[in-house]
């Protein structure tokens, strides 16, 4: 990546100056080093420039996590005026090889706020998401990008979608809560018992799937259902003779749930299913059984 | 011994030759393509010697020079010499310079006026830095800092805890914002922050303990997401906020354990994030203090909450502050 030397000439580039050895010493990449030299001499004089743009282009090609120079590099874009779409594009591909790095999806956001414009951004995405459905980053800017331009509509097709193609997708699950509880418009009760139904089908397909039987119960929680009315789900799972700790635990916390308001027989059947985890189907948890174990023992 | 003998037991004294080998491999382009994340790599390597009882192989004198190297005259620091300021790299830097005993070789009040200045006066929240990005993860750091300094006066922080609250999710769990799905990593920052400020009754422990003891695998290791892969960095951040909470027993501790050690590398030192992988200073901290945290022998007792040796800790005056 040598740099043209005609646009450079009137600028000595600074060494780094690498502190005391022997905890940050010298004699680097020569290219990158040169880059960083000029860096380092435009930087401290706030130069914004073209040449600037170009020098910060080819930095973080090199090393997207320099978050100096995404720092410097919007300075230089917003006081040249410059296309922000073609940043955009630009920062695309920077993001396509580099999709878990910070920078890169903050320097997004603050573009996209300036030009408050998100008609590329769930399209791209999906790109995203379709590589890794999983990428944090992407989630978090997702949610950002529909609370802010209020792009809620869609959203719920989407995480079908999504969910029909990995149920085990913990992040699509999450995304499901927000786009049920963070949407302005509030699920109905209606909606909510469909929801139920919806999810129940999700948990036989996959029993021992720990994101739907989290999610099932952060809904029933959050709508002051009773818990009891995964009771069926779980004998049904117990008679396919599938042994999913998870319809066993649930079972524990409907026994307990039943426990708290008196009832003696709930009590001993919590406490059977309790030794059964601990001992055998969730050992590695064993002190987690046992701890529930105490607790229904003392209601 | 053969390499799977070696890796029954912690291999100290390669360890601490690994991390005072990290500076000499200037030759390397990757060197340099880290270099933001400089003093991080000094926080990292330093903490994890004095867990193995070694603070002295890295000079402290050095170190302090260093870190004061990376201060700003705006009181924050940066991950190395000439990189902008960041609420990361200030607390790096103040933990570094607690654990070598040396806050007075810096302006604190400066840092203090950082730290504060970072903070959203609507939400709570805090921005890593002037450029906006908000994450619990700087909530953490500049709660994190501001009590290593004694001086939590200077920013709203029934704010604070508000905004933590508002990421907290139907799992239990907390995430990076309002909405984010729960991960391991920040639930070490949202639980750390909520117990430094003595307000730990506001997470659901039971819930909560129970998504993180749900994090190990048949394996051992744990992971920082349902269905995600294990790596020894969450036997820090799941551990610690098991510990936090009091709930550390609900993990399996011999697995654990066996799990970090497969980690090692059993001929150039480190720990990697999993077994057969690169080691790096990272992954080596964090698996150092999950086994201090499980209690492994002959290695100093952890804070669960500041991250730093518990002797740190005590010594100014902030151990076991937070309850359950």
């Amino acid at each position: 990546m040598a740099l043209e030397a005609e646009v450079w000439s009137d600028i000595k580039p600074i060494p780094l100056d690498d502190g005391p050895d022997p905890l940050a010493p010298i004699a680097y990449d020569a290219e990158y080093s040169e880059a960083m030299g000029y860096f380092r001499a435009i930087s401290q004089r706030d130069e914004r420039s073209e040449r600037a743009l170009k020098l910060t282009e080819r930095i973080v090609e090199y090393n997207p996590a320099h978050y100096t120079i995404w720092h410097y590099r919007q300075q230089i874009l917003f006081s040249l005026n410059k296309n922000l779409n073609e940043e955009l594009d630009f920062v695309k591909e920077q993001i396509e090889s580099n999709p878990k790095n910070y920078q890169l999806w903050h320097h997004r956001q603050v573009l996209v706020e300036k030009l408050m414009d998100a008609s590329c951004e769930l399209p791209f995405i999906n790109e995203i998401l379709n590589d890794d459905a999983k990428n944090y980053h992407a989630w978090t800017y997702r949610q950002w990008i529909i609370r802010t331009f209020n792009l809620w509509e869609n959203e719920l097709d989407f995480v079908n979608k999504l969910l029909d193609k990995d149920v085990r997708n913990n992040s699509a699950w999450n995304q499901r809560y927000f786009t049920l509880f963070f949407n302005p418009t509030k699920p109905t009760e209606e909606f909510l018992t469909q929801e139920i139904e919806y999810v129940i089908e999700k948990i036989k397909m996959a029993p021992n799937n720990i994101s739907p039987w989290n999610y099932i119960k952060g809904i029933i929680a959050k709508s002051n259902k009773d818990i009891g009315i995964l009771e069926e789900l779980c004998k049904e799972i117990e008679k396919q003779d599938i042994i999913s700790p998870h319809a066993i635990g649930c079972l524990v916390d409907i026994y307990e749930s039943r426990a708290r308001k008196g009832s003696a027989t709930d009590k001993e059947e919590g406490i059977r299913i309790c030794t059964l985890l601990a001992e055998k189907h969730d050992a590695i948890r064993k002190k987690y059984w046992e701890y529930r174990k105490v607790i229904l023992t003392s209601l | 011994m053969d390499t799977s003998e070696k890796q029954n037991r912690l291999l100290v004294d390669l360890h601490v030759k690994y991390i005072q080998s990290l500076d000499t491999k200037k030759d390397d382009l990757e060197y340099w393509l880290t270099e933001h994340l400089r003093l991080s790599g000094v926080y990292w390597g330093l903490t994890a010697l004095d867990l193995l009882n070694s603070i002295d192989a890295l000079k402290k004198e050095d170190v302090v020079k260093y870190v004061v190297s990376c201060q700003h005259d705006n009181g924050g620091f940066g991950g190395h010499i000439g990189h902008d300021p960041h609420l990361t790299y200030t607390l790096y830097a103040v933990q570094i310079l607690v654990i070598e005993d040396a806050l007075d070789a810096v302006n604190v009040d400066k840092i203090v006026e950082y730290v504060a200045s970072c903070q959203d006066r609507d939400t709570g929240a805090f921005t890593g830095d002037e450029w906006g990005e908000i994450d619990t993860r700087f909530s953490y750091c500049a709660l994190s800092c501001l009590s290593l300094l004694k001086r939590l006066d200077a920013i709203n922080v029934p704010k604070a805890v508000e905004f933590i609250m508002l990421c907290k999710n139907f799992d239990g769990g907390f995430g990076v914002s309002p909405g984010a799905e729960s991960h391991a990593g920040q639930i070490f920052c949202c639980v750390g922050a909520l117990a430094i400020v003595n307000s730990l009754h506001l997470v659901d422990a039971d819930l909560l303990g129970w998504w993180l003891c749900e994090r190990q695998l048949k394996n051992g290791g744990l992971n920082g997401r349902p269905e995600k892969l294990e790596d020894v960095c969450y036997s820090w951040w799941v551990l610690s906020a098991l510990s936090i909470l009091g709930r550390l027993h609900w993990i399996n501790k011999e697995k654990l354990i066996e799990f970090v050690l497969v980690a090692q590398d059993s001929e150039g030192g480190g720990i990697a994030d999993r077994p057969g992988d690169m080691a790096d200073v990272f992954h080596t901290l964090f698996g150092i203090a999950g086994l201090s945290l499980l209690g492994y022998p002959d290695l100093k007792p952890v804070d669960p909450v500041y991250c730093l040796p518990k002797h740190v800790v005590q010594r100014i005056g902030l151990a076991e502050r937070y309850h359950v």
